[in-house]
């Protein structure tokens, strides 16, 4: 679909098509890491109205009328051929940013989950809320150094997730990994759309 | 921070980082007609014709970094904004007055509300394993 001026003049340039994984999980999780381990990454900022809910915690007295601030994410990119490039997104740990989440999400070809056995619960609210809006998503069990590993399945039973959800173990640090891991939400976005 | 009260009431939190003016750059405008256009992965290309436009004086240096790094390889919305350092809020405005002019092209091949094909997530999926 083209807007603005349609004559090319120009028809060595591929225009790629684009899609966007998000990575989300708790503070301190591996996002940045994940992202890093298989693309070239970047801070990106966005600049946001400060919402009621975080008024309790941030004092900004003297600066009322001044109620933006920005926000960092971080960005990769993975170019998958010269027409094909996958953006990863992962989306600010902090519950209030999560009006950002919205955005980010429209469009989202699915999401990774990353979660940390010994604090699963900073996934609840991810999961949680790819599972209302239905976007695929595959949860990601960060395997730190000195966590207890868990099966698979006793991850999928403390999480209450659908059947159909898949759960991984894997090393954000790890490039191979990592690709497993997205390999995963593309798979499962793909029989997720098969089922309509 | 508490030796400096004025630069200390500017600082917002370490998560949230300064509280800051970007929208400066675009003379105080929040939102663009073209917004629902400009997802983050929207790809932005400049046509060959901008070449004699980036003189044009009424366009300021960011429109025309953007136009600049538009016309060298398409470019998505997110890449723009983190090249050129701005917020996504404000690259939007930018790329709305460039839009406006007919000196960029928006174009967002799989719509929001849908998944792409089969095809093209086989082809992800391959892509990936190859990587």
């Amino acid at each position: 679909m083209g807007y603005g001026h349609s004559d090319l003049g120009r028809p060595h340039i591929v225009e790629p098509v684009t899609l966007k994984i998000l990575v989300a999980g708790g503070f301190g999780v591996g996002k940045t890491t994940l992202v890093g381990a298989v693309s070239e990454i970047r801070p990106l900022r966005t600049e946001e109205i400060l919402t009621e809910a975080g008024r309790p915690v941030d004092d900004i007295a003297g600066v009322e009328s001044k109620t933006t601030t920005t926000v960092a994410m971080d960005f990769g990119r993975i170019t998958l051929r010269e027409d094909l490039v996958l953006y990863l997104f992962g989306t600010p740990g902090q519950d209030r940013f999560w009006f950002l989440w919205d955005e980010l999400a429209t469009g989202a070809l699915g999401a990774v989950v990353l979660a940390d056995t010994r604090r699963l619960e900073d996934c609840f609210a991810a999961i949680d809320y790819f599972e209302r809006r239905d976007i695929a998503f595959t949860v990601a069990v960060n395997c730190f150094e000195g966590a207890d590993r868990y099966p698979e399945d006793s991850v999928r039973d403390a999480l209450d997730l659908d059947p159909g959800t898949p759960v991984v173990l894997c090393d954000a640090r790890e490039r191979e990994s990592a690709k497993h891991v997205l390999i995963s939400v593309v798979e499962h976005a793909m029989l997720a759309s098969a089922r309509g | 921070m508490s030796g400096d009260p004025e630069r200390a009431a500017r600082w917002f939190d370490d998560a949230a980082g300064p509280v800051v003016r970007p929208y400066a750059m675009t003379r105080g405008r929040t939102r663009s007609a073209a917004e629902d256009k400009l997802d983050l992965i929207a790809v932005v290309v400049a046509d060959s014709a901008t070449h004699r436009t980036v003189a044009d004086q009424t366009l300021s240096p960011e429109h025309i970094d953007i136009v600049e790094l538009s016309r060298d390889s398409p470019q998505s919305v997110a890449e723009l904004a983190a090249e050129l350092d701005l917020p996504i809020g404000v690259i939007r405005v930018l790329i709305g007055d460039l839009l406006h002019a007919a000196l960029v092209r928006v174009s967002r091949p799989v719509p929001p509300a849908e998944l792409p094909d089969e095809r093209i997530l086989r082809e992800v999926i391959n892509g990936l394993r190859a990587l």
